[in-house]
């Protein structure tokens, strides 16, 4: 008899894994991986932001993301330094300042690891609401924009040059990354949001010929993570998340080793 | 020219430069009509970055069946002027005029497809056109590269690549084709087949074609007209007459405009492959002409 409280955990991580397989293709297609890492982390700006003003968290999340991803987009267009720079200026600048005003705002109290690595097994019945149904949204409009999305990764001013609005297609997709952040950010926390991302896309590369088949083979390299990792992670009472991401990661280690023999 | 416009201050400036800076002599006088017989017409295109004048009162036009080479040293505002023509380029002056419907197919300069993107040839073709597989090896043969339909596009040479994106350009049948340094990163007798290629196309399709080129003395024979653009047009006219324009000499040095020479596929192919001058086949003796030949 499989305890209620893991059977949420598996239903949780398996629906993130569903859901991260389609952005985490075209955040890596896009070599937008530390971009992706960057908005992330900056989530927890937004964890102290709804406690501050006392509202829902994932909306304080959407919010942040999305004024991280505007910050880099303008820091961006700057010419002094290049951009890994500037998203690593970022990228620990928000992490800084999220963990201060964390602390500072729910007092020494605050359950500071909970935020920056999830807690699996805390997974609520609302939450799997807002995993499935947030999820559903995000799927639906990925499916919308991935012929679009597609072209702008294989070329973006081809594209542009054949009638794709290229900016606007991108920054709906941004909108939806901060969503799945949102959404990840209660399963594994800020810091390894967007290894749900990408370590299954690295992972499923060597096995898949087409786009779309790489996307499923992602997605089932993470619903098997998931499980591997929750396992792992009740047998020997090691953290859930930390658990999840370390099975994904040692699955596409493999892969990549197996891929570079043949 | 009194306009209160940005674009036309920079203008003048430019202009000022232009008197004792440009031997080519032709007045920026007010805007000429549209070439109604043009597919594409382009009046007085004007582009600036930051204060800097990218392009500066650009004419072009290009008609049905023709083929069009523009030539012009590092940043002389080549790839602007070409992102400009199709439609993706922002400007601070002039106007585009297009036929109605004008269909173009682009091949870009550089393509490096990320190699995380699985895609074969046949998918990459069908991308934004629902094309049916005979289609799509009907175009490769066109190009000649039907062997690699199924091929992952990350495992395609330099020259293969470039025929796929030719015939990606191709599928949707444009009336003009815009090709950006076509033989970059392709070989010598690769870059002579592949604009022999272009003259075929043109021959059968009968569509115009700009053809973008850094290759400055070696331009391909079955060119109409060159352009020289230097932010501006400095001088434009069939090979031969732009190679001994004394603004072209001035812009690429003596020695370039002595090396210009035309491609002539139908023979000698060892002529200058190289890239190197091989005296008495190039320069002056080789004006005794064969160029602009039909097919």
């Amino acid at each position: 008899m499989i305890e209620p409280f893991l059977l949420r955990a598996l239903a949780a991580g398996i629906g993130l894994a569903i859901i991260a397989a389609p952005l985490g293709a075209i955040l890596v297609w896009n070599r937008m991986a530390y971009f992706g890492e960057t908005v992330a982390q900056a989530s927890l700006v937004g964890v102290a932001l709804g406690l501050l003003l006392n509202i829902d968290v994932t909306i304080s999340v959407v919010i942040t993301t999305l004024a991280v991803a505007a910050l880099l987009i303008v820091l961006g267009r700057q010419k002094l330094v290049p951009l890994d720079a500037i998203l690593g200026l970022t990228h620990h600048g928000t992490l800084a300042l999220g963990v201060i005003a964390t602390a500072l705002i729910a007092g020494p109290s605050v359950d500071l690891m909970g935020y920056l690595f999830g807690d699996v097994f805390a997974v609520t019945t609302s939450d799997l609401w807002l995993i499935y149904g947030g999820g559903a949204v995000v799927l639906a409009v990925m499916a919308w924009l991935w012929q679009p999305l597609l072209r702008v990764a294989v070329h973006e001013e081809l594209a542009s040059a054949e009638g794709v609005p290229s900016r606007r297609v991108r920054a709906a997709f941004i909108v939806v990354l901060a969503l799945t952040i949102a959404i990840a950010m209660k399963i594994v926390g800020v810091l390894l949001a967007i290894a749900f991302l990408i370590v299954p896309i690295v992972a499923a590369r060597p096995f898949a010929a087409t786009p779309e088949g790489l996307v499923v083979t992602a997605a089932a390299v993470g619903a098997s993570s998931v499980a591997l990792g929750l396992t792992l992670s009740s047998n020997a009472d090691a953290p859930g998340g930390p658990s999840i991401v370390l099975c994904m990661a040692l699955i596409a280690g493999l892969s990549l080793a197996i891929s570079s023999r043949r | 020219m009194t306009g209160a416009t940005p674009a036309d201050a920079a203008h003048d400036h430019a202009h000022h430069d232009h008197d004792h800076d440009c031997a080519c002599g032709h007045d920026h006088g007010p805007a000429k009509a549209f070439d109604t017989a043009a597919l594409i017409s382009a009046r007085g295109l004007t582009l600036l970055r930051g204060d800097r004048l990218i392009l500066d009162h650009v004419d072009v036009d290009i008609h049905p069946g023709e083929i069009v080479t523009l030539i012009g040293p590092n940043g002389s505002g080549k790839t602007s002027l070409v992102r400009a023509l199709l439609g993706v380029q922002d400007l601070n002056g002039g106007e585009i005029s297009r036929v109605e419907n004008l269909k173009i197919g682009y091949v870009p300069q550089r393509f490096d497809i990320d190699r995380a993107l699985p895609m074969t040839v046949a998918r990459f073709l069908a991308l934004g056109h629902k094309a049916p597989r005979a289609t799509l090896s009907a175009v490769l043969a066109e190009v000649g590269a039907e062997r690699c339909i199924d091929q992952q596009l990350s495992e395609l040479s330099g020259g293969e690549l470039q025929r796929v994106l030719l015939a990606r350009a191709l599928i949707a049948n444009p009336e003009l084709l815009v090709l950006d340094e076509p033989v970059r990163g392709v070989d010598y007798t690769g870059e002579a087949d592949l604009y022999a290629l272009i003259g075929n196309l043109r021959a059968k399709r009968g569509i115009g074609v700009l053809l973008v080129s850094h290759d400055l003395h070696v331009v391909m024979a079955q060119s109409d007209r060159v352009l020289c653009l230097n932010r501006h047009i400095c001088c434009s006219g069939v090979p031969e007459t732009v190679a001994q324009h004394p603004e072209y000499m001035r812009l690429f040095g003596p020695e370039t405009a002595r090396n210009f020479g035309v491609y002539r596929h139908h023979h000698d192919h060892a002529h200058g492959l190289d890239g190197r001058e091989l005296p008495g086949s190039h320069g002056p003796s080789s004006h005794n002409h064969d160029h602009g030949e039909p097919l």
